[in-house]
């Protein structure tokens, strides 16, 4: 009886032995992260962080050290080196596939770096996963909801499971609401039966709902209608100076009026930064005006170097139906009064009739078509490993 | 570990609202009750084993369509719709999440079966004639069935869950749950019928005789309760679970 008992029982004791290999592995696993970690910027607390202690106003909100993500062969981002101010709008740009969404993915915890690291708040959120993402709100670009819940019974399961003390709940779910526009007509409404719009707005109200310290935003606007984009704006406006906020869009317009600077990023690198200002400035550093005039425009060559000598015509169009001709002026961007003196020069020259002069500023879109084009082809050799 | 009860109770909520389940439910129910009727019908006519214990050697029949439709959706359909990434961007861990879509699956398929407890008691308030010795009210054999399901539900449940961490599709992971299950249960039973004399298979008989499933029913269902089958079902469960973590962890990084 024994030795059957003992034979009987060997099948069953390789597989108790695995069955804690698993287990062993993730503990390991965790246990090694601790180890590994370099010196974060802050100390992690070690309280259950029900309340998170917001980290000193010095230390950004975000930061990526020489941030690396590979796929196999192909590198998804390559050294990104930037960072987050606290309280910051910034919006982060770049063409489809440029790695937009694999860094967000990385700072929200959900893709290991291969190389490289990222701060949240100043925790590294490869070592300190979990306090990480107790700093961060993250709304991913298909905004993932379960169609099945009614929203506001949604929000309050998404505050309780980040770890919102119980007290503070209902009035937390209640104020995400009414910052989204959700308060009145779709609180009990199946998030399955909500418009887009409805949903983006649900995915936002998850993001900010914890108050983080950060929130990052993959393509809050895909999809809406130009009024439900104006509502998304001014819900982000309101979190201004209040919360961190990242945002990735493909509307640019959106992104100039909202966000106090960009990075764009293409092909995996950062390759500008700052106010549309300064990229304006860096990329297009020649002032452009627009002048419709109806007149001689040949006079123009005469009077153009007076009033500066950088000044010149670069363009003409053909007389219109009025008999006036558009043409575009190019000087230098660092003459402040420039234009004032050239739309003095233009109205005491007797022989022209001016209708309209303006001074033509590259909006976000053209400079990220600047920049895009301009990284485009020394990165691509390099891009691939190997190569 | 504290995000497993809050996890634990959004699953079982939404197995409540979820129309799937009153169907998995229903049908089992339906298959059961047909089952023990038949059962019952067939005891009148040839002397056999007690009712419950021939009921419970039917047992795989259920558990080849309610387990699949339990837990075919539970993490497919969530990696399909990203809302399993959308939970692992809060501080809950994917060992949470796992045990609870796990833990919820198994209490449904443990409320299904004890529903069937009762059919043994409606027999004998509706037949007449039913003595206290009567074959109908053989503890042992109800405990030991309803034992071993508990026990074997484990691992079954588990291989679901598993079978749903491999595939974003509920129909494949359906189907892949339903191979596993089929391989588990038949394959032990159909293995020394091969009647292989090799050297190999001599010496590992003791262990597949070990893995028979029916072996394990059939001690139970005479009452006898062989602590090591729950050993079997307790280490592979923890073995598929932890397969099963890591598979979504390397799902959901990817």
């Amino acid at each position: 009886m024994g030795d059957n008992a003992f034979t009987a029982a060997i099948p069953a004791l390789p597989s108790f032995l695995i069955a804690f290999y698993p287990v062993t592995t993730l503990y390991n696993l965790f246990v090694s992260h601790r180890l590994s970690s370099c010196m974060p910027p802050v100390a992690i607390a070690n309280s259950v962080p029900t309340l998170v202690t917001p980290a000193p106003a010095t230390v950004p909100s975000l930061q990526a050290i020489g941030l690396t993500k590979e796929y196999g062969t192909v590198r998804a981002i390559e050294n990104l080196n930037f960072t987050v101010a606290r309280g910051e709008i910034v919006g982060f740009l770049g063409p489809n596939g440029a790695g937009k969404s694999t860094t967000m993915r990385i700072f929200a915890g959900l893709l290991a770096a291969t190389s490289g690291r990222a701060y949240v708040a100043g925790i590294p959120v490869a070592s300190a996963p979990d306090e990480a993402k107790r700093r961060l709100g993250f709304m991913p670009e298909q905004n993932p909801l379960p169609d099945e819940m009614r929203v506001s019974e949604y929000l309050r399961f998404r505050a309780r499971l980040k770890e919102i003390p119980r007290r503070k709940i209902a009035p937390r779910v209640d104020q995400a609401m009414e910052m989204c526009g959700l308060q009145h007509k779709s609180r009990r409404k199946i998030i399955g039966t909500l418009s887009k719009g409805y949903r983006q707005r649900v995915g936002i109200a998850d993001a900010i709902l914890a108050e983080p310290e950060v929130i990052l935003m993959d393509e809050p606007t895909i999809g809406l209608d130009p009024k439900q984009i104006l509502d998304i704006r001014r819900l982000i406006d309101s979190l201004r100076g209040r919360l961190t906020v990242l945002i990735s869009s493909h509307i640019l317009a959106e992104i100039e009026v909202c966000c106090d600077r960009v990075m764009i990023i293409n092909q995996g690198r950062l390759v500008a930064a700052g106010t549309t200002s300064n990229l304006r400035r860096e990329f297009f550093p020649k002032g452009e005006w627009r002048l419709y005039l109806r007149g001689d425009p040949a006079a123009l060559d005469q009077l153009l170097p007076n009033i500066d000598p950088g000044l010149r015509v670069a363009a003409c169009s053909a007389t219109d139906s009025e008999g006036f001709i558009e043409v575009r002026l190019e000087g230098p961007a660092n003459n402040p009064g420039l234009g004032e003196n050239i739309l003095i020069a233009l109205m005491q020259h007797p022989g022209w009739r001016i209708r309209e002069f303006a001074q033509v500023e590259p909006g976000l879109e053209q400079i990220f078509l600047a920049v895009t084009k301009q990284s485009d082809e020394p990165i691509l050799p390099a891009i691939r490993k190997g190569k | 570990m504290r995000h497993y009860p809050l996890l634990l109770a959004h699953e079982l909520r939404m197995l409540a609202v979820s129309a799937a389940t009153y169907c998995a439910a229903v049908l089992f129910l339906l298959l059961m009750g047909l089952i023990y009727f038949l059962v019952l019908y067939g005891y009148g006519h040839v002397e056999n084993d007690p009712p419950m214990a021939q009921y419970f050697q039917i047992f795989f029949i259920p558990v080849f369509f309610v387990v699949p439709l339990l837990t075919m959706k539970s993490l497919a359909d969530e990696q399909r719709h990203g809302t399993l990434e959308a939970m692992l961007t809060t501080p809950a861990t994917t060992l949470e999440i796992v045990l609870a879509k796990y833990s919820a699956a198994y209490l449904f398929y443990i409320s299904l079966w004890a529903i069937t407890l009762f059919f043994p008691y409606v027999a004998i308030w509706f037949l007449p004639g039913v003595g206290p010795d009567s074959p109908l009210r053989d503890t042992a054999s109800l405990a030991g069935g309803y034992l071993f399901v508990v026990a074997s539900g484990l691992l079954y449940i588990a291989l679901g869950i598993f079978a749903s961490s491999l595939t974003r599709n509920t129909l494949v992971a359906g189907m892949l749950c339903f191979s596993m299950l089929f391989v588990l249960i038949i394959s032990g039973n159909l293995l020394p019928h091969l009647s292989l004399q090799e050297s190999w298979f001599v010496h590992i008989q003791p262990a597949v005789d070990y893995l028979q499933t029916f072996r394990h029913l059939e001690d139970f269902s005479r009452g006898i309760v062989d602590t090591r089958p729950f050993f079997l079902y307790a280490s592979n469960t923890i073995l598929v679970l932890g397969v099963t973590t890591l598979v979504v962890e390397s799902r959901t990084s990817a």
